[in-house]
């Protein structure tokens, strides 16, 4: 188990190199000027000794290698500096975000909790949501639940999320004015009513995304279980006089969900791209939102970090699929 | 006596004839009894004859002003209402169709040619199989939305001064959702490749002497159209998903060339006064997708031989 997971790691290298190269050149080959923003009246001389003084005079696998260098060793230096793991060391670089001149990695680190809980929270609702709903669709097919409960899944991933989110925010902010439309990231968690509060402003963000994962998940997780209740064992299950609970809830479901992992893993990207979209919606200020104000205010180096964190986060889950179903199937693991 | 014979020859020829079966009659046979499928073809089918036809019968300028009749509810004049400025919504959401579907459906085949070819290679070529999966493999960990947001960015203004400000977002749409969504058909192709050169028929024209070329466009192609075909319909959904998406972010199309994303971007920020501005153009998408969706669903059924048969 620990041979595979040190090889799947492994594995995960190159990936994320080639994933830095693809973000490092399509930034670099953009046809854009990195001195456009600077006052008219910086002579083209001038222009031409802080583009030098920028380092864009280097060939590009230089500027690519110190990028790679920045970005893998001297920004975690720099978090560990500022945890107090290491000294810290003023001559270190940092990559510094061209609006808000503040550290690129300081802007994330305040703003990933947000975007993982949200994540996070919409995965546990989807799956909640859609096991059950798979399971019962499954074992009572072609009845009038699994119709209603196929056509909600269809409406449920055809229906893109920011319509999703606008029409919640009609029902449940401005018709019922039971849950606020905007979420207060300010907001802190002292005692019950606070608690509580922050449970209202979460409702609806998780659910638009969890809502999409439920009805991706719960068509793969109806399928699957279909797959497996035609199968011989359960047939022996059955005839040893074993209760339906149990052929049902232990055999078929502990079987069907091996594939349905992978499907949560290959929504992964889906996911986050949603977050961004949800983000924006319900103004989290999250890892999304910060995407889109650093595109609309073309700063570089925060898009850049930032698309690479989100390439990190992907790769991540799917390690973490890939291990998980190792650990669910032996089959996999041909060690 | 030969009369006789003439006319029983003729009917038996005839009885051939009409229970002659070809794949696709079997196709249709079966697609026909996917009751979702078929209301999928219908609405999506209406969608379209709105979308063409519409503009000649509802004939105001989608983008004329007339700050008078602003904010307007549904009426006769205005099926949906007006916008802040009175421009007509339904007229806008019968020109933004046309954009959202020529967007989906460009996209599509752009898509559908890229994996196609991808998958096609990678299957038919041991030697290229490794380096293109793991190329396909690469693609499908990108993180693809925000990558959508940052090409955009970066070529929108070259694009828009070099095809104009229309054709050119159209162009970078298109071939940015094109160029991130062949991976799963290219997967789907590959392994349906894979399968069938293995398969006698291929055997028989590599013996006698069909060169590569010929094998692949005669033999393997007309072969795995059906998984193409699924991606294709399930392909237009998801463009126009990504199309609506990227629009909602404000980085689609202009809102004097508004897409159906573009209309709800548009009128969100109206959303607590005026909230059927966003419900207009985003039940347009639903029902677009929703029955793209049912509509793929129908074709895989029917183009499965092993759900056919029963």
């Amino acid at each position: 188990m620990l041979n595979y997971t040190i090889r799947r790691l492994m594995m995960a290298i190159p990936t994320l190199l080639m994933i830095s190269f693809i973000i490092f050149l399509l930034l670099d080959l953009a046809p854009n000027d990195p001195t456009g923003n600077l006052p008219m009246t910086i002579t083209p001389e001038v222009r031409e000794k802080i583009k030098i003084s920028l380092g864009l005079d280097q060939p590009i696998h230089i500027r690519y290698a110190l990028w790679l260098n920045q970005f893998f060793i001297n920004e975690p230096l720099n978090i560990m500096a500022e945890w107090g793991w290491v000294a810290e060391n003023p001559d270190r670089l940092r990559v510094r975000s061209w609006a808000t001149r503040s550290p690129v990695v300081d802007l994330i680190v305040e703003r990933t909790p947000q975007t993982l809980w949200v994540v996070g929270m919409a995965f546990v609702v989807g799956i909640l949501i859609a096991v059950p709903l798979g399971v019962i669709s499954a074992y009572k097919h072609y009845s009038w639940f699994d119709q209603m409960g196929t056509f909600i899944s269809m409406v449920g991933f055809s229906v893109p999320t920011f319509l999703t989110g606008t029409v919640l925010i009609v029902i449940f902010s401005v018709y019922l004015g039971w849950l606020p439309s905007i979420y207060d990231t300010t907001h802190e968690v002292t005692d019950f009513g606070s608690f509580w509060h922050q449970v209202k402003q979460m409702i609806m963000p998780v659910m638009v995304l969890g809502l999409f994962n439920a009805s991706q998940i719960s068509r793969f997780m109806r399928a699957s279980m279909l797959d497996n209740l035609s199968q011989d064992y359960v047939r022996t299950a059955r005839a040893k006089g074993m209760k339906e609970r149990v052929v049902l809830l232990i055999h078929v479901l502990r079987n069907s969900l091996i594939p349905v992992i992978t499907v949560i893993a290959l929504l992964v990207p889906q996911v986050f791209g949603g977050a961004i979209i949800t983000e924006q919606i319900f103004k989290v200020n999250g890892l999304g939102q910060l995407l889109i104000l650093g595109i609309q205010g073309a700063d570089i180096p925060l898009v850049q970090t930032l698309t690479f964190i989100f390439a990190v986060l992907i790769v991540f889950c799917n390690l973490l699929a890939d291990i998980l179903y190792a650990i669910m199937d032996p089959r996999i693991r041909y060690d | 006596m030969t009369d006789a014979t003439a006319n029983t020859t003729n009917n038996t020829a005839g009885e051939a004839i009409g229970e002659h079966r070809s794949m696709w009659g079997d196709v249709w046979a079966q697609y026909s009894t996917h009751r979702g499928a078929m209301v999928g073809t219908v609405i999506f089918g209406l969608i379209v004859l709105a979308v063409l036809i519409g503009p000649f019968l509802h004939t105001i300028d989608p983008s004329y002003i007339d700050i008078r009749a602003k904010n307007q509810g549904s009426s006769w004049a205005h099926p949906m209402g007006t916008d802040q400025l009175g421009r007509d919504t339904f007229a806008q959401v019968l020109s933004g169709g046309r954009v959202s579907m020529a967007v989906g459906i460009t996209a599509m085949l752009l898509s559908l040619v890229i994996g196609a070819l991808i998958g096609v290679l990678a299957g038919y070529f041991k030697r290229l199989d490794g380096p293109l999966m793991r190329f396909t493999d690469l693609f499908l960990a990108l993180p693809l939305l925000p990558l959508l947001l940052v090409i955009i960015m970066l070529f929108r203004d070259t694009l828009r001064k070099n095809f104009g400000p229309e054709t050119g977002i159209f162009i970078l749409v298109v071939f940015v959702i094109g160029i991130t969504s062949w991976m799963q058909t290219a997967r789907i192709v590959r392994g349906d490749v894979l399968a069938l050169k293995e398969r006698e028929f291929v055997l028989a024209a590599k013996s006698i002497g069909t060169d590569e070329r010929r094998i692949i466009s005669r033999h393997i192609f007309p072969n795995i159209l059906s998984p193409i075909m699924v991606s294709a319909t399930l392909g237009i959904a998801s463009a126009i998903i990504t199309e609506s998406a990227l629009s909602f972010l404000g980085l689609g199309f202009p809102s004097d060339f508004p897409t159906w994303g573009r209309l709800v971007y548009d009128g969100v920020v109206f959303l607590e006064q005026y909230p059927s501005r966003v419900l207009w153009p985003g039940l347009a998408i639903s029902l677009t997708v929703l029955s793209v969706n049912y509509m793929g669903d129908g074709l895989r059924d029917a183009l499965d031989p092993r759900i056919r048969g029963r």
